[in-house]
């Protein structure tokens, strides 16, 4: 047996530190297949609206290339752009025999049940690699679909931005309009090289009663960026996720974005941490969270290793229903002297005064509450093409409509 | 027309304006003289419709129609508007579509916001650490794209350096049509009955007085207005004696 697989093993029965804890074998492992379509046109009508809803454009203009996996089955993958490669994690695995400089590296496999599940019941996933030195024009989309009830979805992403390479990707996680209830694993390994760029943008449109545990790990290198905008306006039943980025070269960058609402019922708990590790290092990590009725748990920790490394922290909650709960835990951690690292966060209500300043300028109290929570949500996303921006604003206008 | 009948106002339970009788008519411009807490920003509030300010008698009437219940955006709607002095500030709501909401229909921002010297914070936050005379001409900035036809000023020069005093007075008194280098042709009974802006000042330092000519001057003092006179005898009276002695030789 590998190592690999042994540690699983030895894992498979492991609590995450944070989130509800998931009974896994109460979701079914096994799947229906889906048919491939060789063109993206090809995927059935009834699909499309809520792949469109969590960014992507089935047309595939304006898209440097796309991969589609339903339930267990990829269903599309096709690449318009040179230099850029996108394959089904299982075939990249035999093309480059195993990855082994990149399977399991940059997250533990015994972190926890889920990433031992992933391993010991794997449903592929992505595998995107950007060629030295090529800049793509447009992202590439991926999209990770559940539509079969009470399944289990345990893909594996590894994604590698090799030298002075610039990619974009938007993925869209999402359900079929008629799911309730599934589970969703996404094992995420990015490796961003020297001097190279990722810009990852991920959507997540869920159903209610879905559970959601993405474990996602960052490289980057000497002169690299990491840029992560993570979007989710129709929250998920239960969803915790701390992605961790190393910045391990240099002058590495991270900025992380996270905008998400929970309704009532939702359990959320998001952070992420980054490790500022190399000389003149700089990371951000924002968020701002809505509770219209549900549980917030908004994380951030920063770490500093190196003199003169540089980091904000910045949560704040908004509190739109009388039920509900948002806890911001901002945590600092310098571990020499001479980092510089901040944190503020806020949690409240709307207030009254901004709402009546703009009700003297004519406009509705109803008018007024949607602009203030647009307004909070509106993120400055620094590196992000204009059309990545276009779609995250169109996904926040129309999901904040129902929040109202 | 704002006519103020026997107005009496609380906060929680305190009684903060006593009898207010007011009458502006159209065209009319009146400052307003007093102490702090003597309820200055109160009646401005009330004027407004801000809820917190709880009419417990009297009447304010506009254009004709009782508006002391209507709520705040229907007052705007009708014309009132009004210039804050410590406005909130709103994040991720830029300058610019502040000033679109408040024109309700397509206008050049940025042509407005020359005329206030302003165009570079258009796509900031509004309020957003503006200092005290940028808040001032955010505020006209505003008020320019309502174009209500009775405005409320809350001490508009406080916090204004003295470079540009002159910007806000001269856009003060253009907001009020009394700007009378527009047509040196006309008389002053001309100029009197082509003007529609009705305007309420609240000065302290009265430095306002040497931009914008006003029909008439009050005093509020301990929620009790007194002293109706010409506004530069007023603040001549008040820089003199003192507000005490201003409103007891009225009296």
């Amino acid at each position: 047996m590998s190592k690999i697989k042994e540690k699983a093993l030895g894992a498979a029965e492991k609590k995450a530190a944070y989130g509800p804890d998931l009974d896994l074998s109460s979701f079914k492992h096994k799947a229906g297949k889906h048919a491939y379509k060789a063109d993206l046109a090809g995927i059935p009508e009834a699909e499309k609206a809520g792949m469109a809803d969590a960014g992507m454009i089935l047309s595939g203009e304006k898209r440097t290339g796309s991969y589609i996996q339903m339930d267990h089955s990829p269903v599309h993958c096709s690449v318009r752009e040179e230099g850029v490669e996108i394959l089904p994690t299982m075939e990249a695995l035999k093309k480059y025999k195993g990855l082994k400089d990149y399977w399991w590296k940059a997250v533990d496999v015994g972190a926890d049940k889920y990433t031992a599940r992933t391993e010991l019941d794997f449903h592929n996933g992505y595998f995107i690699r950007a060629a030295k030195g090529v800049k793509s024009l447009f992202p590439v989309q991926a999209c990770l679909y559940l539509s079969e009830e009470d399944i289990s979805q345990n893909v594996h992403n590894i994604v590698i931005v090799e030298e002075n390479a610039e990619l974009h990707i938007i993925t869209g996680c999402t359900t079929a309009p008629h799911l309730e209830r599934a589970l969703h694993i996404g094992v995420s390994e990015f490796y961003i090289k020297r001097g190279a760029t990722l810009t990852f943008t991920m959507i997540h449109n869920w159903g209610e009663e879905v559970a959601v545990r993405p474990r996602t790990a960052v490289w980057v290198e000497e002169g690299g960026t990491y840029l992560s905008n993570y979007v989710c306006m129709k929250p998920a039943r239960s969803l915790q996720m701390a992605p961790a980025i190393r910045l391990m070269g240099e002058g590495a960058v991270t900025r992380l974005n996270t905008i998400l609402v929970a309704r009532k019922g939702s359990e959320m708990d998001v952070g992420g941490s980054v490790h500022l590790e190399a000389a003149g290092t700089r990371a951000e990590i924002i968020s701002r969270t809505i509770s219209t009725g549900g549980n917030i748990i908004a994380r951030g920790l920063l770490v500093g290793y190196e003199p003169g490394v540089r980091a904000h922290l910045e949560c704040n909650g908004l509190m739109l229903a009388e039920s509900g709960n948002i806890r911001a835990i901002p945590e600092l951690d310098g571990r020499v002297a001479g980092v510089e690292m901040s944190h503020e966060a806020a949690v409240g209500k709307i207030s009254q005064e901004e709402i009546e300043y703009l009700m003297a300028r004519g406009i509705s109290e109803a008018e007024a509450t949607a602009l203030i929570v647009r307004g909070f949500l509106n993120v400055e996303m620094e590196g992000l093409p204009a059309e990545l921006k276009q779609e995250i604003d169109r996904v926040i206008a129309e999901s904040g409509k129902s929040l109202m | 027309m704002l006519r103020i009948e026997d107005l009496q106002v609380k906060i929680g339970d305190h009684e903060v304006l006593k009898h207010i009788d007011l009458e502006i008519k159209q065209g009319e411009t009146h400052i307003l003289f007093g102490p702090n807490g003597s309820g200055k920003t109160t009646l401005l509030m009330t004027v407004m419709g801000y809820p917190q300010y709880t009419v417990t008698a009297g009447n304010i009437f506009f254009k004709g129609e009782d508006i002391t219940n209507l709520p705040l955006n229907e007052r705007a709607k009708m014309g009132i508007g009004m210039s804050y002095q410590r406005p909130p500030t709103i994040h991720g709501l830029k300058t610019r579509q502040m000033v679109e909401i408040c024109a309700r229909e397509k206008i050049d921002v940025a042509d407005l916001a020359g005329k206030v010297n302003f165009t570079d914070f258009l796509e900031r936050d509004i309020n957003a650490g503006f200092s005290g005379g940028e808040i001032k001409r955010s505020e006209l900035l505003q008020l320019m794209a309502q174009d209500p036809d009775l405005l409320l000023f809350d001490e508009p020069e406080s916090g204004v350096d003295l470079e540009n005093i002159a910007l806000i007075g001269n856009s003060i008194s253009r907001l009020l049509q009394r700007d009378f280098h527009v047509d040196p042709e006309m008389t002053q009974k001309q100029k009197k009955l082509a003007r529609t802006k009705m305007g309420l000042i609240i000065t302290h330092t009265g430095f306002i007085l040497d931009y914008v000519t006003a029909d008439r001057g009050q005093v509020l003092y301990d929620g009790v207005m007194s002293c109706k006179s010409n506004p530069q005898e007023i603040f001549n009276c008040i820089k003199k004696m003192g507000y005490e002695e201003c409103v007891r030789c009225s009296n």
